[in-house]
Formats: C-alpha cells, structure tokens, sequence
C-alpha cells in the first residue's frame, strides 16, 4: 500500500510485535487509523469487541495494550528526541507519567477481576523520534486514536465500575490529544464528535487491503 | 514506511480470518450515530453498565431521557456563554476568537444533537436556562476566558458522571463522544490562561486537573457550581 494513500501514516509506521488477541486488535486498530484517520477507529474497535465477546477482562486488555504503547511511546520520546522545547520536554513526562499510571490501574483492575494481564508487546515507532515535529505528529495521533479507542470500547463495558474506570482514562486522553494539538498549533477539538466513521465506511477503506 | 499492520491484513491469511472474522456482520452495525434509533433495556442490574438496545422500556428510557435533558441544560449554558462572549467584543485576539467561535459551535452541535435525541426517544426537550454572565463578562477577558475553562471541566466532569447511569448502549456511546471533546475544551482553555498542567486553588483548575485519571461529579455538585450562571 502507497504510504500516500493514507490519512495518518505515522500510524502504518508503528510496529506492534505480539500474539494476543489485543496485539493483533491493536495492529488492527493502527491499520483502521492509518487509513481513514485517528478518530476513525471508533466503529472498529465497537464492532470488533462486540463480536469477540470476551468480556470485561478482554477490554481491559485492550486497553492495556494501547496504555503499554503510549507508556513506551513517551518513554521513548523523553530519552531520544532532539530539540523538544522546555514546555514539550515538560508535557512528554508529563504524558509519560500518565500513561504509566493508567497501566498500572489496568493492571490492578484486570487482576481484580480475576483476570490475567495481558503481557507487554514490544513496540517499533519508526523515525517518529527523528524531529520534534515528527514526534508530536505522531504523539497527536496516537492520543486521537487512544480516545477514539476508549470511546469504541465503552459501550461493550458490562460493569459500572470498569465503565468509570475507562471513562476517567478516555478524559485525560482526550485532554492530552488537545495539549498536543495545542502544541503543534492545530485545532484542539477539531470535531464536535469524536465519533468514528460509520463501520461501513471503515469496512469499505480497508476491504482493498483483504482479498478474502 | 512499513505499512506493516496493513501489509499483515494482505499477507497474512490468518491474520486476515482473524481479521474479517471481527467485522462480521458489520454492515448492519452503525454503533456510533449521535442520533440515536434505540432506547435501552432496563434488564441491567444496578452493578452493570449499559446494556444493548431492542425492547423499550419506559423505566430505563425514562432515566435516560432525565440524563439527556440534564445534559441539555449543561450544553445550553456553554452555547450561550460563547455566544455572549463574542457578541461582548471583549475578545479582540484573532487566534482566541477563532476557539471561542469554534467552541461555541460545538456546544451548539451538542444541543442539537441531545435535542434531536430526547425526541427521537419520545422525550421532550427542556428550554433553554435563562443565564446571568453579565458580573463575569463585567471583570474582563482574563475572567471570562478562566471562567470558560471551568465551565468546560465541569461539563468534561458531569458527563464522566453520568456514564455509569445511562441505559442504553446508544446513549452511551453518544454521551462518550460528546465527553471527550468537552475535555479537549477544558484542558485547551486551561493551557490557554495559564493555568498549567495541574490543579490549583479551588480544584478543577488546570489542563489535567485531576491527573492520569478524571474525576467525575454528580448532578447536584454541578448544578451547585453552575448556579452562579443561571438567573
């Protein structure tokens, strides 16, 4: 696939090596986001927790993937990108700390419920951290997916208190895509939805991509 | 460029099974519309979220309907206080025009979509608030624009505390959308007037106010702070 044809293709930059079920979700849910854009994945995480059923546990596995990539993402980014500013050096910790926090209260969460952590994949950025500019492109996508990954999973919560749980994540996500945007001088909100495309729409970008 | 998530969907074939095994059925599956076409199922237990549409129940619609038309109100609030904000003139900064006309719309689109909602659901929506901005526009931009990013965390903080109420999945799923943009605003705003990265004096201060994790807020506690606006 020509990287041209692709909305976001820092995210088809991302490797993610793992064989669980949420590493592969989330290759999916990069290739959704490279495709039709970071805030069009909604629909695709949706339909696909829907039809695993896997519950709660398998959720918050997912979600503890995407916190395992943020997490490693900003750690990165700290230790190796070049001329960040004062303040960009100051909010990449910032966000680093953050999405450590959130991993390990998933963790603390799945194992609450009896569940089994998912392990950490290992991650590949590409030259995300080659500029600052590529960095924070990259660092605004992936937060533009994360919320529109927590905003996917939300309605597949069957507890309460897991619901709430990922809802005060997906709220310092979201916050974190507008200090980025902020930061690269882009629209901190720039849809009054975040919603995805609808999942026919998703279907039909990436169905070129699958000969079933 | 590597392209490998996608390059992996074409080259693998289980990768692909797995793949096309996810989406199936997914053509009838518009999970997301902010319109919404169902009401809820009140079989849910007090100790489980949503749960997914189909037959109408007038308890759990009910209930949803109360939550919608609260967060109406909420939205209406924003909308006017936007629009006086620029109707005031005291906004003279192109760049801070161009956020406070962008929100503005937002907050609009949110009370369109919440009304089209309540009367999708068979609900009727509640008018309009009567507001009282004019002792805050009175102290100037600096007040204005602080007030504007503690309006927005309350409104990011009061639909964090509804989720677990609401019934339906739809409903949801629309509440989740709008949430995550009233949080983009606050902590925008927050950046915006300075206030940093985290909580000052008298709390919901800050672009994350509340750290790695938000902290929602009941209806009575928002109500109570947005007194003050309502005339």
């Amino acid at each position: 696939m020509a990287s041209s044809r692709l909305v976001a293709p820092e995210l088809a930059t991302i490797k993610v090596h793992g064989t669980t079920r949420q590493a592969f979700l989330m290759r999916s849910t990069l290739a959704a986001g490279a495709a039709y854009g970071a805030m069009s994945t909604t629909g695709l995480i949706t339909q696909a927790l829907a039809q695993s059923g896997g519950g709660d546990v398998d959720i918050l596995n997912f979600a503890l993937t995407l916190e395992y990539l943020e997490t490693d993402f900003y750690t990165r980014a700290a230790e190796q990108v070049k001329g960040l500013s004062s303040y960009e050096s100051k909010l990449t910790r910032e966000l680093r700390d953050n999405e450590a926090a959130h991993v390990d209260a998933l963790v603390a969460t799945i194992k609450k419920l009896g569940g089994k952590p998912a392990a950490k994949p290992t991650f590949d950025f590409g030259g995300a951290f080659g500029s600052p500019a590529a960095y924070l492109k990259t660092a605004n996508t992936l937060e533009d997916t994360g919320v529109s990954a927590y905003n996917g999973a939300g309605p597949m919560i069957a507890s309460v208190e897991v619901l709430a749980a990922a809802g005060s994540i997906v709220q310092v996500e979201a916050r974190h895509a507008a200090m980025i945007r902020l930061a690269r001088g882009k629209a901190p909100a720039p849809a009054a939805f975040d919603k995805a495309s609808q999942m026919d729409t998703v279907l039909a970008a990436v169905k070129p991509f699958i000969k079933a | 460029m590597t392209d490998s998530a996608l390059r992996e969907l074409q080259d693998d074939p289980s990768s692909r099974k797995r793949f096309i095994k996810m989406l199936g059925g997914a053509g009838a599956a518009s999970a997301l519309t902010v319109v919404l076409a169902a009401c809820g199922d009140d079989k849910a237990s007090s100790s489980s979220a949503a749960s997914s549409s189909g037959t109408t129940d007038m308890q759990s619609n009910t209930s949803d309907l109360k939550i919608l038309n609260y967060a109406l109100t909420l939205e209406f609030l924003e909308a006017d206080f936007y629009d006086k904000v620029i109707n005031s003139g005291l906004v003279k900064d192109a760049a801070t025009v161009a956020i406070a006309k962008k929100f503005g719309e937002t907050e609009q689109q949110h009370v369109d979509a919440l009304k089209a909602t309540i009367k999708k659901l068979g609900g009727t929506p509640v008018t309009a608030p009567k507001t009282k901005f004019e002792p805050t526009l009175a102290k100037g931009l600096k007040a204005v624009l602080q007030t504007a990013a503690t309006v927005e965390n309350l409104g990011a903080a009061a639909y964090l505390g509804q989720a677990g109420n609401i019934k339906s999945k739809e409903v949801l799923a629309a509440a989740l959308s709008i949430h995550s943009v009233e949080a983009r605003h606050a902590a925008a705003l927050n950046i915006l007037v300075g206030r940093g990265f985290g909580s000052g004096k008298g709390g919901l201060k800050g672009a994350l106010p509340d750290g790695a994790f938000g902290k929602p807020m009941d209806d009575k506690a928002v109500l109570a702070a947005v007194k003050p606006f309502l005339a």
